[in-house]
């Protein structure tokens, strides 16, 4: 072939007709990684391709599949049908559908004889069907979806003669209980299609080989690789931090001073794409753009919760290039192509190096050319960290997170689906399982007790043999006891637990009445709208909305005559600040060199604070005490993210009650972490009264943590997905609840009961593993305990610091801290005493 | 000027007295309704083998909610030693819920029902009388000055006593709100808590609970971990 370029290692097999043909009429060579990945497929090795965006990541992907079935040809009349050839296996639904649409032309144009659908959950039920009967060369689907598949009787059949599985956007998969339960089909495919070989594709990440050893079966000794092809960088992206005369704030995440300078830069550029963490802070972002929109550019807002029909309009307006910029949440994070972006401008902290530069990765497609970015800290410690992050990129530095041990909800999840799918034997199911990589240190011990779950419930009160879902028979294999189990595994598949969404509809408000229903505007959380009350302001669809009550299952709203929302949507971010990110933040700190890069009034802000208390060394914990108002207050600054101090604060508050500190409060920010009051804490530090590497020594992590979380609300979360996500409570599915809760049952009361009859149930158990790393980063808070060994600074102040401000200044703004307590009720039922007592109200009777 | 609400007695805070149609009642933390005159003690919604009937369908809920359920009316019926215990309807999760009930479960309300008269009001749940456990099945009850019914009538009925509901109120204050369970009443009519360990609720300003109460007058009776709350339904969110 002409076209080959000559450097490729050899042996090397080089690109068919009609494929080099094809390449050649538009002027393309092949590149060396897509003529490695064909290579690798030819000899039947799985492999992973780790590539930026631009670099053809996804034609590479699919050529082995593409040439192996060019060269197959057409069915010979009388020839038996030909079973599905390539799974295509991709994150989001819309990027299935992207897909089809770019692998079709090739197709198309080459005259390829290669019939290529999509199979999503929007796919009709009538196709579905077909599909199962008379299944496409290449299907690209989604991983719920493959698990469907496995779970139908039909599936050995299905996938028998499965050649190839690509894995599109592979890293954002496994680090998930969806990855979870997709290398868990993985492993059952490779058992119905041993001949299966398996394609990642990948953004770069920080452990490479994690992802090679996911692609393929794990062995019960040692560990297995794919093969693998990194692709170069490209051009560096140019990251700076917004230039901006306005001051920034000591906290917050309204990022509200930066807008100004945000419109200039948008009026500057083609096209911007705007990132932020949250819905609210999108919607905030958006809203205050066009309150300066004066020359009325085309600015659109993108979110995951706006109606369907809204985002599809933007979505083809950002295809036509006709909008100069898009406010978007993490809906646009993934490989989508959204047309020419010049300029990323991410609103907020980055929180992680690599989620940086993947959403970077957005602007400009074309690999040669440096991508644009500008960051825009909404506060003084985000400035730290957009500098780190900016560091970090320069350096290339990675931070993904690790894909974590598999979930046993997610376990209990495919272990129902195998059962539907065909009988199972336990020791040969537990094998096989084993060979997937999150679940390769299984012991057999806990697969059992899976099992029982499955079947029983797997109470020690063994009452429900009669209602059992999956039976042993006489030659030992599991089966499903009857088809209704399928069906109920059918509604309740996936890990993806959204907290319930209500509608939000548009009415009219006349004499103080609500008037009758307009447009549904989009959908908004359950647990968001439980705050509020009639007469309340949101911001919501871009529009300040007057909150006017829940009726059925929407939430009505009418138009809002203010500009400033009553309600300040919640703007933490569900993501915490990365470990890589915090440690160069900490190490910045330590560093008044390092100073030099930062704004101005930033740089000033930390020699302020050197002067009147300290900056701790990298290894250091630094913890100020100082009394303000009534109350005495004690600093820290682990920068470990708000959840692992959320949980450091409650058990802080704990170990300080018992030294009779009487603590009132504490507020948890990203970086550090406040308790106050009624002692002098930093008196009795000095004094001796309370020994500091006590209070926070890692035994806070045994009794304290279990005492306390067992009432946690947050483990009651917890528990809650899990028990969906392993079968023992139903989804709620939207719509379908219009008879109110009464005939729901409350996971918060399963819990409580299931805690106090049997502590070691492995649904429990499964809620505290997810704990560790979820909801309250247990692990993360473990490893800071242990790094600040012996490197505990106090420092008595008189007053607050410079560095403690942007914490001080959170206090008040968050509702009461810890769990539900009845001391709200007491509070309402007190202040009714109070008015009585005033004479304000009538005599008691 | 409303009414300022008599806050809860006793020695510890664990119920509020209330007049209802004229008649005192004690709104009783353990989630029971107790009339001193006459000696009668109501519970709603006990849902009993709530769990089995989950089973039956497939969901395989913990199978303790019996236990705890009964455990707790075990405790109410210390507490007040009533003569007559009323089980205001959907005493049993479903049909299948009596006849089914594991046999330690039966003894244990055969225990609870010597020397003292009992009574099953029909529920949307159990639509039938309960197998193979005493007491009088009816499809409502009535004294002097209250009827007892599971679901609430649509008209104003002085003195009714309903359940099905399970009212729930929340209190918001500082941007922060607490759900409890509570009785809910205007000094007219009143609507029970659940009793059974594992069940949802429906907030007061639902629209089929909001109707049946004069708000004006209406207050809810929040059961806390230790002791009652009384609260107007004005002062719920402040």
């Amino acid at each position: 072939m002409s076209d080959a370029p000559s450097s490729l290692p050899a042996p090397f097999d080089p690109l068919p007709e009609p494929f080099a043909g094809w390449f050649a009429a538009r002027g393309w060579r092949p590149r060396p990684h897509q003529l490695g990945l064909l290579d690798a497929s030819h000899k039947r090795q799985s492999t992973l391709l780790i590539a930026p965006t631009g670099a053809g990541k996804t034609l590479a992907g699919f050529l082995p599949a593409l040439t192996e079935l060019a060269a197959r040809g057409r069915p010979k009349p009388g020839e038996a049908r030909r079973g599905l050839h390539t799974l295509y296996i991709s994150p989001l639904k819309a990027l299935a559908v992207d897909i089809e649409r770019n692998l079709g032309r090739p197709v198309e144009e080459m005259g390829l004889p290669i019939r290529i659908e999509t199979r999503t959950g929007d796919t009709p039920q009538h196709k579905r069907q077909r599909q199962r009967t008379d299944p496409p060369d290449i299907l690209l689907t989604t991983p719920e979806q493959v698990s469907l598949l496995i779970a139908n009787g039909e599936a050995e059949r299905f996938f028998r003669s499965l050649r190839f599985v690509i894995f599109d956007e592979l890293h954002s998969l496994v680090p998930s209980k969806r990855g979870h339960l997709l290398s868990l089909a993985l492993s059952r495919l490779r058992r119905l299609a041993p001949d299966l070989v398996t394609i990642g594709l990948s953004a770069t990440v920080a452990d490479p080989e994690e992802l090679q050893r996911w692609l393929v079966a794990q062995p019960a000794d040692g560990e297995a690789l794919a093969g693998r092809i990194d692709v170069d960088g490209g051009a560096k992206p140019i990251i700076t931090l917004l230039e901006t005369e306005q001051r920034v704030p000591w906290q917050g995440h309204t990022t509200r001073y930066a807008v100004p300078a945000i419109y200039e830069e948008i009026k500057r550029h083609g096209t911007t794409l705007l990132f932020v963490n949250t819905r609210s802070q999108a919607e905030l972002l958006f809203q205050e753009l066009w309150r300066i929109n004066d020359e009325t550019l085309p600015i659109a807002l993108h979110h995951g919760s706006l109606d369907a029909g809204q985002r599809r309009k933007v979505e083809a307006a950002m295809a036509r290039n006709a909008l100069r910029a898009v406010v978007a949440t993490s809906t646009l994070d993934l490989g989508i192509d959204w047309g020419d972006i010049d300029l990323v401008i991410h609103v907020g902290a980055p929180k992680g190096a690599s989620r940086l530069a993947q959403r970077i990765g957005r602007a400009n497609h074309r690999m040669d050319e440096p991508s644009r970015a500008i960051l825009v800290p909404s506060n003084r410690f985000e400035v730290l960290e957009c500098e780190a992050a900016i560091e970090a990129s320069d350096e290339g530095a990675q931070d993904t997170p690790p894909g974590g041990e598999g979930a046993l909800d997610v376990l209990s999840q495919h272990v129902l689906g195998v059962a539907c799918g065909a009988p199972f034997d336990a020791g040969q199911l537990y094998a096989e399982v084993r060979t997937a990589l999150p679940y390769s240190t299984l012991d057999r011990r806990t697969f059992d007790r899976i099992v029982e779950f499955v079947a029983t419930g797997g109470y020690a009160l063994q009452s429900y043999e009669r209602y059992a879902r999956i039976r042993q028979r006489p030659d030992g294999l599991w089966r499903v006891a009857n088809p209704q189990v399928a069906q109920q595994y059918r509604l309740n598949i996936g890990t993806i637990i959204e907290s319930p969404m209500l509608n939000v509809r548009m009415t009219s408000r006349k004499n103080g009445s609500v008037g009758r229903g307009g447009p549904v505007l989009g959908q908004v959380e359950e647990d968001f709208l439980e705050q509020l009350t009639q007469g309340d302001t949101f911001v919501f669809a871009g529009k300040v909305l007057r909150f006017e009550g829940i009726r059925e299952s929407e939430c009505l709203v009418s138009k809002a005559w203010t500009e400033d929302p009553k309600v300040p949507a919640y703007a933490g971010g569900k993501f915490p600040l990365s470990t890589y990110l915090a440690e160069r933040v900490r190490r910045m700190l330590a560093d008044p060199d390092s100073w030099k890069a930062l704004p101005g009034q930033v740089s000033e802000w930390l020699e302020l604070q050197k002067a009147a208390s300290m900056l701790p060394r990298r290894d250091e914990l630094l913890i100020e005490t100082f009394p303000e108002g009534q109350r005495h207050y004690m600093v820290a600054y682990p920068f470990e993210g708000r959840l692992a101090h959320q949980t450091l604060g409650m058990l802080l508050t704990r170990r300080l009650e018992r030294a009779r500190a009487r603590p009132l409060g504490f507020v948890a920010t990203e970086y550090s972490l406040a308790i106050w009051s009624l002692e002098d804490i930093g008196a009795m530090i000095s004094s001796g009264r309370l020994d500091l590497v006590d209070l926070f020594d890692e035994d806070m992590l045994g009794d304290d943590l279990d005492a306390w979380l067992d009432d946690s609300w947050m483990l009651k979360r917890t528990f809650r997905n899990c028990a969906v996500i392993a079968g023992l409570i139903e989804r709620r599915h939207p719509g379908k609840e219009k008879s109110g809760r009464q005939v729901t049952v409350s996971a918060d009361l399963i819990y409580d009961v299931l805690r106090s009859h049997e502590p070691d149930h492995v649904l429990l158990q499964a809620t505290r593993q997810d704990a560790a790393t979820g909801l309250l980063d247990i692990r993360r808070l473990g490893d800071m305990l242990k790094r600040i060994k012996g490197h505990l600074v106090h420092r008595p102040l008189t007053r607050v610091s410079p560095l403690a401000i942007p914490v001080m200044l959170e206090i008040g703004r968050e509702p009461v801290p810890g769990e539900a307590q009845d001391v709200i009720l007491a509070e309402a039922a007190d202040e009714l005493l109070a008015t009585a007592r005033m004479g304000l109200d009538g005599h008691s009777t | 000027m409303s009414e300022a609400l008599r806050q809860p007695t006793g020695d510890d805070m664990r119920e509020a007295e209330i007049s209802l149609n004229g008649t005192a009642a004690v709104c009783a933390c353990e989630g029971v309704l107790y009339l001193p005159d006459s000696g009668l003690m109501a519970v709603s919604d006990l849902h009993l083998e709530k769990g089995a009937a989950f089973a039956r369908r497939g969901l395989l809920l913990p199978p303790y909610d019996t236990a705890a359920t009964l455990a707790r009316l075990q405790l109410a019926i210390a507490r007040y030693r009533p003569k007559t215990i009323l089980s205001l309807g959907d005493s049993f999760h479903d049909r299948k819920g009596s006849a089914h009930m594991p046999a330690p479960y039966r003894d244990a309300l055969t225990a609870m029902q010597q020397g003292r008269d009992w009574i099953w009001i029909e529920g949307n749940h159990d639509p039938e009388a309960p197998v193979g456990v005493a007491g009088a099945y009816y499809s409502e009850f009535h004294t002097e000055t209250l009827v007892f019914r599971h679901e609430p009538s649509r008209n104003p009925t002085p003195g009714e006593v309903a359940g099905h509901y399970h009212p729930v109120a929340r209190v918001v204050r500082r941007g922060k709100g607490v759900r409890r369970a509570c009785f809910a009443t205007d000094g007219n009519r009143l609507l029970m808590p659940a009793f059974g360990s594992t069940t949802g609720g429906l907030l007061l300003d639902h629209p089929a609970i909001r109707p049946l109460f004069d708000t004006a007058r209406l207050a809810a009776h929040l059961i806390g971990d230790e002791r009652i709350y009384s609260i107007p339904y004005s002062r719920l969110q402040a």
